[in-house]
């Protein structure tokens, strides 16, 4: 318990992980919400990554951190220009109201 | 010891906590907010264990750019009102049932492979973390991303390029009672449609824009 291991961190992340996909599940309000857990599950996986790499001594697990955030951050800018758009041309970014696909 | 484990509990709460603040927050800035908190917690959390360089960019990219960006867009789309003007309630109950059910099996499933790396104790070598490096953590990181990585270092800066080029198309949108500059007009204009030399004559001048 006061020994900090590397399961200590792998269970924080995956605790933040299942924040991430219960945020996406349970969101009726707004996609920006969903967005942000899409966030939080990077950030999850990006603590798996730097915590296994820091207990196994091997710098690769870092590099990769490193573009999982440049892929992060793309995604977040595409996506956040997506809901733009989308909310210039409906007026709404409310989930529920989202279903021209009849999915 | 002690105060490494300390610091990782009370962090580690701030973290679950805002977490949970994101998603279930009302207020959309709010939960721009508890983003903020994650973020800079996660990253004060990988400062310790002896990742600076990355904690230093986790706080400029995801504080700095991503957070930002998120907290422009909340405020330029005026969230606030159009949620609480229109909200059903009626898939909400199957919704949470559903979610709740797949959350539970995803963090069983995750719990599981953690506690399978802990009877395989023999795999991994040290459970401490080894600070007693002679190069810095930075130092470490660039020796490896700007020779074995070179590739992949250029291909996320190409990605950032695409990401960047498909947002500004994505969200430009041509006005048209707006009078712009066109540099390839301004430029191709020649001699011959620009002057046009008129004979003035004497006590009758001359008409502009005949």
């Amino acid at each position: 318990m006061i020994e900090i291991g590397l399961g200590h961190y792998l269970t924080l992340a995956a605790i933040i992980f299942t924040i991430g996909i219960v945020g996406v599940f349970l969101n009726r309000k707004n996609i920006i919400i969903i967005l942000m857990s899409i966030e939080l599950m990077l950030l999850a996986v990006n603590i798996n990554l730097v915590s296994f790499s820091i207990y196994l001594q091997d710098l690769v697990g870092q590099i990769f951190t490193m573009f999982i955030l440049t892929v992060a951050a793309a995604e977040a800018a595409v996506g956040l220009a997506i809901i733009v758009i989308y909310y210039k041309n409906r007026g709404s970014i409310n989930v529920d109201e989202i279903n021209s696909l009849k999915g | 010891m002690l105060a490494h484990s300390l610091f990782f509990y009370f962090f580690s709460t701030i973290t679950v906590f805002s977490a949970v603040m994101v998603t279930v927050s009302k207020n959309t800035v709010y939960s721009v907010f508890f983003l903020i908190l994650v973020f800079i917690s996660i990253s004060i959390l990988f400062i310790m264990i002896g990742a600076e360089f990355l904690g230093m960019i986790m706080l400029i990219v995801y504080v700095g750019a991503v957070a930002v960006l998120f907290l422009f867009v909340v405020m330029m789309l005026n969230v606030e009102e159009q949620a609480s003007k229109k909200t059903s309630r009626k898939g909400l109950i199957n919704n949470v049932s559903v979610g709740s059910v797949i959350g539970l099996i995803i963090l069983l499933e995750l719990l599981v492979v953690i506690g399978g790396w802990k009877y395989k104790n023999n795999f991994i070598q040290t459970s401490s973390i080894n600070t007693e490096i002679n190069i810095t953590n930075t130092h470490a990181i660039g020796r490896v991303l700007y020779t074995d990585y070179i590739y992949l270092f250029q291909i996320s800066g190409l990605i950032l390029l695409v990401a960047m080029i498909g947002a500004i198309t994505l969200t430009f949108s041509k006005k048209e009672n707006v009078k712009r500059q066109n540099y390839f007009d301004q430029i191709k204009r020649e001699k011959e449609s620009a002057i046009s030399l008129v004979e003035v004559e004497n006590n009758k001048g001359v008409k502009i824009d005949d």
